[in-house]
């Protein structure tokens, strides 16, 4: 498939994630049967797909979670999937993971979920440095005041939140976004989709948010690409997608719509 | 014809479908067998890798120990003072009550601590790190660890284990102790023995091939407790019920495992001892 030129959108044609021919199957489970895929540096590429089509399997794949069958996965430059050891630590502090559940150590404080990476990754720094950079993420994600409560005290927007802190902490160079707004009510997920946004400014991430809120594609996206049966149906601006005319695409387009 | 035809091709299909899924749970045992093996000796070569998280070791020591120090004296004390009250009317018929002293240092510090003390810590500390593991796995949180550069095999599994192993071995020497001071309230009340007398008589008839046994038996105890709830915690799946699985298989395999253990070191001590 061929991928538009984006120059108005991140002044780059530096690939950071390259993805060509991917397969995944699970047993006789076949979800991903043959993905293409370019993201380019500064750029936010929403994925959009029906529950159970093999977003989160991609994202998965991306972060060196779980093995391709088949195909290339190029992120940053290096083959995630044939990294091990330091290598794959190393490049993973420049991929930062936000989880569908949010993930947070729940028998951590805030603080100390946000420290935790710090602390295992660079020994070296102080409880003074660790302190500021746990404040500086708090601030750019709007809670600078939860650093005490415990994860099952926040609630679904506010985890979301702290989720994304913990990665941005490690200042990422690329983001994956795993259904951020998933379960949450309008007013939070603009508020999420707000964050992501400018995540992208503040830090220069890339991002890949895997969604199947139309709002969450469109505001946060520079591109859009339609995940059906395990392959991209259409990739390109958020309008190109909505006004393709394939039966499946329109029907996902309508549910969401009438919803 | 025709419906014998019928009858005779539903039959072999039947046989057909039976083998393929028998071959299929026959490939899953030997999978199981195979991950297992996998996951624990790993255990081996992540140990002595840096880094090493020497901080998260003695918190879990300290999270075994304290979770089951209360049910051990307990369970310990009770054990002394009845095994002391029904061993007492078999030694009173032959007049050899004097050996009841020996006779607990031989049951209580080389058989009942170590296995009573390895039952309980399967059923609170096994099901506890199963359950822990198994929660953390299922809301991706030990993915959260593996995409921000942490090992959570070491982190999580390695520290355990650790823990268990070097934790377990104590809390059996303290249990053999409260269990002796139990046995020895019972003696005193009724023969007004000494305690200085009492722990030596019953030390006296403890060789060193016991204590080791003992100790070794423990050890191994510790590890296999810590090293089943690590791995049915990190491979539960299906959400919540796969944890509360998780928990439960971690107690029933730790528990199986512990008396095989048992009867298996027993027997080499009891060849060591002949030879």
């Amino acid at each position: 498939m061929e991928t538009p030129k984006l120059e108005h959108l991140t002044n780059s044609n530096e690939s950071v994630i390259s993805i060509t021919g991917l397969f995944k199957s699970f047993g006789e489970l076949h979800v991903l049967k043959g993905i293409d895929l370019t993201v380019f540096k500064g750029e936010n590429v929403a994925v959009l797909g029906k529950s159970g089509s093999g977003k989160s399997v991609l994202i998965k794949i991306i972060a060196g979670l779980l093995k391709p069958d088949q195909g290339e996965v190029i992120v940053l430059g290096k083959h995630i999937d044939k990294l091990q050891g330091r290598e794959l630590d190393e490049l993973r502090l420049r991929i930062g993971f936000s989880f569908q559940s949010s993930a947070l150590y729940d028998s951590m404080s805030v603080y100390q979920n946000l420290a935790f990476p710090l602390t295992m990754n660079f020994k070296h720094l102080g409880s003074k440095e660790i302190k500021n950079a746990v404040m500086e993420a708090l601030d750019a994600v709007g809670l600078p005041d939860k650093t005490d409560q415990m994860p099952s005290d926040l609630s679904g927007g506010q985890r979301k939140r702290i989720g994304v802190a913990r990665t941005l902490i490690l200042k990422p160079e690329i983001m994956l976004y795993d259904e951020p707004t998933s379960g949450l009510d309008p007013v939070t997920s603009s508020e999420i989709n707000e964050l992501i946004n400018n995540v992208q400014k503040r830090y220069k991430t890339s991002s890949v948010i895997i969604t199947h809120d139309l709002t969450c594609a469109k505001s946060t996206g520079n591109r859009t690409a339609m995940l059906l049966d395990g392959r991209f149906l259409k990739i390109g601006k958020f309008e190109e997608v909505f006004n393709t005319q394939d039966e499946q695409v329109k029907r996902f387009f309508s549910y969401n719509f009438i919803q | 014809m025709r419906v014998k035809d019928c009858n005779s091709t539903m039959k072999m299909n039947t046989i057909g479908t039976k083998k393929v899924v028998f071959s299929k749970a026959v490939d899953n045992y030997l999978i199981g067998i195979d991950k297992a093996y996998r996951f624990t000796t790993r255990f081996f070569i992540e140990a002595f890798k840096k880094p090493f998280h020497f901080r998260e070791v003695i918190n879990q020591c300290f999270e075994v120990g304290l979770r089951s120090l209360a049910l051990i004296t307990v369970t310990g004390f009770i054990i002394g003072v009845v095994f002391t009250k029904q061993s007492r009317p078999s030694l009173e018929d032959f007049g050899a009550t004097s050996w009841l002293p020996s006779l607990m240092g031989i049951a209580l510090v080389k058989a009942l601590g170590p296995l009573v003390t390895a039952l309980i810590c399967a059923g609170k500390v096994g099901s506890s790190i199963g359950a822990e593991l198994g929660s953390m796995k299922v809301t991706e949180q030990i993915d959260a660890m593996e995409v921000s550069a942490i090992n959570p095999y070491k982190y999580l599994v390695v520290t355990r284990v650790m823990a268990t192993t070097i934790t377990i071995p104590l809390l059996a020497l303290y249990c053999s102790f409260i269990a002796l001071y139990g046995s020895y309230t019972n003696v005193h009340a009724e023969e007004s023995t000494g305690i200085t007398l009492f722990y030596q008589s019953a030390f006296k008839s403890l060789s060193f091939l016991d204590l080791f046994t003992s100790l070794t038996k423990t050890i191994v105890f510790g590890f296999t407790i810590g090293i089943i709830g690590c791995y049915k915690g990190f491979n539960a799946t299906q959400g919540t019920r796969g944890v509360g699985k998780a928990a439960n298989q971690a107690v029933v395999l730790a528990m199986f495992l512990v008396f095989l253990e048992e009867i298996v070191i027993v027997q080499i001590a009891n060849w060591i001892r002949y030879f």
